[in-house]
């Protein structure tokens, strides 16, 4: 079969910036998620200032799918993977920032002890984590079977996030004075939940790109 | 209105040499269908069977049915069949000697019509119909060969519509035009389907995408992939559709 060099070179140097900008968002979360362990202020900062580049990131795979659109003229497949690499970068960006929110709510916390230790959080987070692993390798390998997965991935984060509500809720009924944190910590499983949901778009967006067809796995 | 036209397993030679086998589609009234597919893949043949040009070339042979809504395209005159079938050609070929006029008048002088008024009437609406009476009502009766190329393919496209057919094919019309030239074509196409069914043989894939409410994909000789142009050009069926169209072979 022909190739059309430039355009395959930049094809999957688009793929290459996506992992690139995959890997930093999952290693903000984590770095997020150890702060919070802790309570690390300094720590977590560094996930807040560490957006910027994901950001720019962002924008960058934004203009090489629109410069590709404007001279390459993709179709079929082609236009598939640049359409969704574009969604891919949007979702990926958004994850970045709910682990940003996690990383500002340990900045605000600085100072105090945590109400109780924290372990379902961090087994979310594995479990957030994991998907997002998987969200890039069903990209990478063009595998849906990979990307159909994520759907019951996220039926277990979205489980134990609402244990985690749960549990807060009738901790701050026994300690009103923990109402501040516990919602906090309730706020940082919603982000993590929202990172999850991402997760899944990513999955919709491979199966866009192989077969065509519009998903929801969430 | 435009005509339907409905193919049956048409086959086309060239001497021994079989350029079409056994294609069947249907075209929809006053639509605009692409068909488009590798030099030498029989897209030109197949839209000159269904003006009947095909068989006047010597060794020419066609088989198989060809109706143009209910009526049998090869049970009809092949001067009618031109009439209601007209044809626009890649290369802009205006009568040389003749005035903007006379080229678009010639066809229905042909077809009987003598009356000036009504002759005028009838040229005046074609060149309208063909986006051109505004550049040219001033200079009727100059020669044709002095307009644009552009102009030279509208007037074309006018001269085609005076005999008011039901069925336009085009040949790869804006392949020898300008950007500009070339979508004032396309422009004049998406208007002109609402009166004409009008097929459009191109190699521009994205004239295709932008113009044709179907596309068919020919390839040595076979209708690879006929269907939706969206859908074509996003989520093609057939591997050798996507290979062509990505520019990955062909």
């Amino acid at each position: 079969m022909q190739q059309r060099n430039s355009l395959d070179v930049a094809l999957k140097d688009l793929q290459l910036k996506l992992l690139r900008m995959g890997a930093d968002v999952q290693e903000a979360l984590r770095e997020a998620v150890e702060a919070l362990k802790v309570l690390d202020a300094t720590r977590a900062q560094k996930v807040v200032d560490g957006d910027k580049s994901v950001n720019r990131q962002e924008h960058a795979i934004e203009d090489l799918c629109i410069r590709l659109i404007a001279t390459q003229q993709p179709v079929a497949t082609d236009l598939r993977k640049i359409v969704a690499a574009m969604r891919i970068a949007a979702d990926l960006e958004r994850m970045g920032d709910n682990a940003v929110d996690i990383a500002k709510s340990v900045v605000r916390m600085n100072g105090e002890t945590l109400i109780k230790p924290l372990i379902d959080i961090p087994k979310m987070a594995g479990l957030i984590d994991t998907m997002i692993t998987n969200a890039l390798r069903a990209y990478v390998d063009n595998s849906v079977e990979l990307a159909q997965k994520l759907a019951t991935e996220d039926d277990a984060v979205d489980h134990i996030y609402r244990s985690i509500v749960e549990e807060l809720f009738t901790l701050t009924s026994e300690k009103p004075t923990v109402i501040s944190q516990a919602m906090t910590l309730a706020f940082v499983g919603r982000y993590l939940e929202r990172i999850g949901d991402h997760a899944t778009n990513i999955g919709e967006s491979v199966i866009y790109i192989v077969s065509g067809e519009r998903s929801d796995l969430n | 209105m435009g005509q339907s036209i409905t193919v049956e397993n048409l086959q086309a030679w060239y001497g021994e040499q079989l350029t079409l086998r056994e294609i069947s589609m249907d075209v929809d009234a006053n639509q605009v269908t692409a068909i488009i597919g590798p030099s030498g893949c029989g897209k030109s043949t197949f839209i000159r069977c269904l003006n009947r040009l095909h068989e006047t070339i010597p060794q020419g042979k066609v088989r198989g049915r060809v109706r143009l809504g209910t009526e049998d395209l090869y049970a009809m005159d092949p001067v009618d069949v031109r009439r209601v079938v007209g044809m626009v050609f890649q290369k802009p070929n205006p009568f040389p000697t003749m005035s903007i006029y006379e080229n678009v008048a010639i066809g229905l002088k042909l077809g009987g019509i003598r009356n000036k008024s009504e002759l005028l009437d009838r040229v005046e609406q074609s060149l309208r119909m063909a986006a051109l009476w505004d550049e040219v009502k001033d200079r009727l009766h100059k020669p044709a060969v002095a307009l644009s190329g552009g102009q030279q393919q509208r007037l074309c496209i006018a001269r085609a519509l005076a005999v008011e057919p039901e069925v336009l094919l085009m040949d790869e019309p804006a392949s020898a035009l300008d950007p500009v030239s070339t979508l004032r074509v396309e422009e004049l196409v998406l208007q002109l389907k609402e009166r004409y069914t009008i097929l459009i043989v191109t190699h521009n894939m994205q004239q295709a995408a932008r113009i044709a409410d179907k596309t068919a994909f020919f390839l040595n000789g076979e209708l690879i992939e006929y269907g939706d142009t969206t859908t074509m050009f996003t989520k093609p069926a057939d591997k050798r559709t996507e290979d062509y169209i990505t520019g990955r072979f062909g």
